[in-house]
């Protein structure tokens, strides 16, 4: 332990005011600090998410994507910096969380419908609020399969449909969503995308999507976030206003063209510097 | 789905095993190439085996010993899963003691049953203590192990959904932990019968299979000496198999 004898008389450094985001801005991040294994990872790290967006989160591999998320979600403590959602802290909020790994994520020792309840149980609703409840989430995520069967027993595409619907159940003001698609199969990531898109038309919520899929990024995106190597900073936030519900013909618009070549040239950039 | 009523060679597979060795046994008996007063006939052995175990004295001697077990098993169980999944749900706490767990869960204890005939006698208190405490240490590393190495992701998955530490517990830990639990509660059903059977050979003792085993012995009655090690060895594999039945039932998503 080090002990400073003669500490330099000098007055704290007053602390940065605090500056709002722009009108629509839902998630403000300031003065954020994290370091790994003694390494800064993200170092005054200023940033304010939109409310009801989409916004992507893309950049290079181990600039902290997850990290990020998984910060402004709670799940990993932050050194230091303030993270407020519509100038709440994040316990007065409520939020939802999508995994990668839905197989972990869900708990096998519930039948399907209790897992996706499971978040309005904590709650304390009472069973005819669960009961309407799921019985929403069934029809607005068009069920086709047996919900009163163990995660276990359902497919990828399946497990990972119900991990969704568990995250929206409580009506989350914030939806986070890991690489929701990577452990899935090409056909299952095309029937969740779309199934997300139209949760999101009907629902507004503000989503924030980590993908490593930069076609998938730009699809699903408001905004897509892209990032520099650690430490790491916002490289770009670009805008991607194609109307929705957007579909395999977007994927050919000269606009969905123009901006995942213009993300791709900054992430390319980023990599290379 | 395939008709698993259908005969079929392959499940006949099994059996082949015990065939061979009861086989083996005869013809070493048949040709005398163990002294018959050392080895008796297969067939002497489980019409000894059967006999005894139908309403013979036999039955008596593997009712007392399955009752210690059981009871020392109980002992374990009951106070050894609750306190190991507190434990390892602090885990500060359970590294304080994890020295002395590890100590005395490698210490054979067998080592130990002089230091238990001097606290309880020579008792059937003592049988059923030491045995409950060889299968407790057991039951409380692998049930703290269960709550420790619980799947990290749910744990989270549960805090973000607002989850209290309480209901995490309760929810998430206590379900992660089954199936280290029951891989636990089977070896202490094993070491409970293996410390029971020793105990009642060396701690002063009227019945049980232990001592009958050694009785038997002395006397050499063999054809009972062998028949009560293969009553013995039958106790311990049928507990181990309703283990491993109550165990596919309620930790149902094991292995998936």
């Amino acid at each position: 332990m080090s002990v400073v004898l003669n500490p330099l008389i000098k007055p704290d450094p007053l602390p940065p005011a605090f500056v709002p985001g722009p009108v629509g801005t839902h998630i403000t991040i300031r003065n954020l600090t994290k370091y790994f294994a003694g390494a800064p990872l993200y170092e005054d790290f200023n940033l304010n998410i939109p409310k009801n967006k989409i916004v992507s989160v893309f950049g290079p591999n181990g600039c902290g994507k997850s990290t990020l998320i998984n910060m402004i979600a709670g799940l990993i403590p932050i050194d230091s910096g303030e993270i407020l959602f519509d100038g709440k802290s994040l316990s007065e909020t409520k939020i939802g969380y999508v995994f990668q790994n839905y197989r972990e994520a869900l708990f096998p020792w519930m039948r399907t419908i209790d897992n996706i309840a499971y978040p309005l149980k904590l709650e304390g609703k009472s069973k005819a609020e669960v009961a309407q409840r799921m019985e929403e989430l069934i029809v607005s995520f068009d069920v086709n399969f047996d919900l009163k069967r163990y995660p276990y027993e359902l497919s990828g595409g399946q497990q990972q449909t119900a991990s969704i619907m568990r995250a929206l159940a409580p009506k989350p003001e914030v939806l986070f969503l890991d690489e929701p698609f990577s452990a899935l199969d090409f056909e299952m990531t095309l029937f969740i995308r779309e199934k997300l898109q139209d949760v999101f038309m009907q629902t507004g919520t503000t989503m924030l999507l980590v993908s490593h899929d930069l076609e998938e990024a730009v699809y699903l995106a408001d905004q897509i976030l892209l990032l520099t190597k650690r430490p790491t900073s916002v490289a770009e936030i670009l805008n991607y206003n194609d109307p929705r519900p957007r579909t395999i013909e977007t994927l050919t618009q000269p606009s969905f063209i123009e901006a995942k070549k213009l993300s791709l040239e900054i992430f390319q950039r980023e990599v290379r510097k | 789905m395939q008709d698993t009523n259908r005969w079929n060679p392959a499940r006949l597979m099994p059996l082949i095993g015990p065939v061979v060795l009861f086989l083996i046994w005869d013809v070493v008996v048949r040709f005398k190439l163990i002294p018959p007063i050392l080895l008796p006939s297969p067939w002497a052995t489980l019409g000894a085996l059967f006999s005894g175990l139908g309403g013979g004295s036999l039955s008596g001697d593997f009712a007392y010993t399955l009752l210690r077990t059981t009871e020392a098993f109980l002992i374990a169980a009951v106070s050894g899963v609750p306190l190991g999944v507190l434990l390892g749900s602090n885990e500060r706490a359970y590294r304080s003691v994890e020295f002395v767990i590890d100590f005395f869960r490698s210490t054979p204890s067998s080592a130990l049953i002089p230091l238990f005939l001097m606290i309880f006698g020579v008792s059937d208190i003592n049988k059923v203590a030491i045995a409950a405490f060889g299968a407790l240490l057991i039951v409380l590393f692998n049930s703290a192990y269960g709550v420790m190495n619980a799947r990290k992701q749910r744990v989270m998955a549960a805090k973000v959904m607002g989850a209290s530490r309480l209901q995490i517990f309760k929810d998430v830990l206590i379900w992660e932990s089954l199936q280290p639990t029951f891989v636990g509660l089977r070896s202490a059903v094993s070491m409970s019968l293996v410390i029971v059977i020793v105990a009642e050979m060396f701690i002063g003792s009227e019945r049980g299979l232990g001592h009958r085993i050694i009785d038997s012995q002395q006397v050499m009655n063999v054809k009972d000496m062998y028949a009560s090690i293969l009553a013995a060895g039958a106790l311990g594999y049928v507990l181990n198999i309703i283990f491993l039945v109550f165990e596919k039932r309620i930790v149902h998503w094991s292995g998936r």
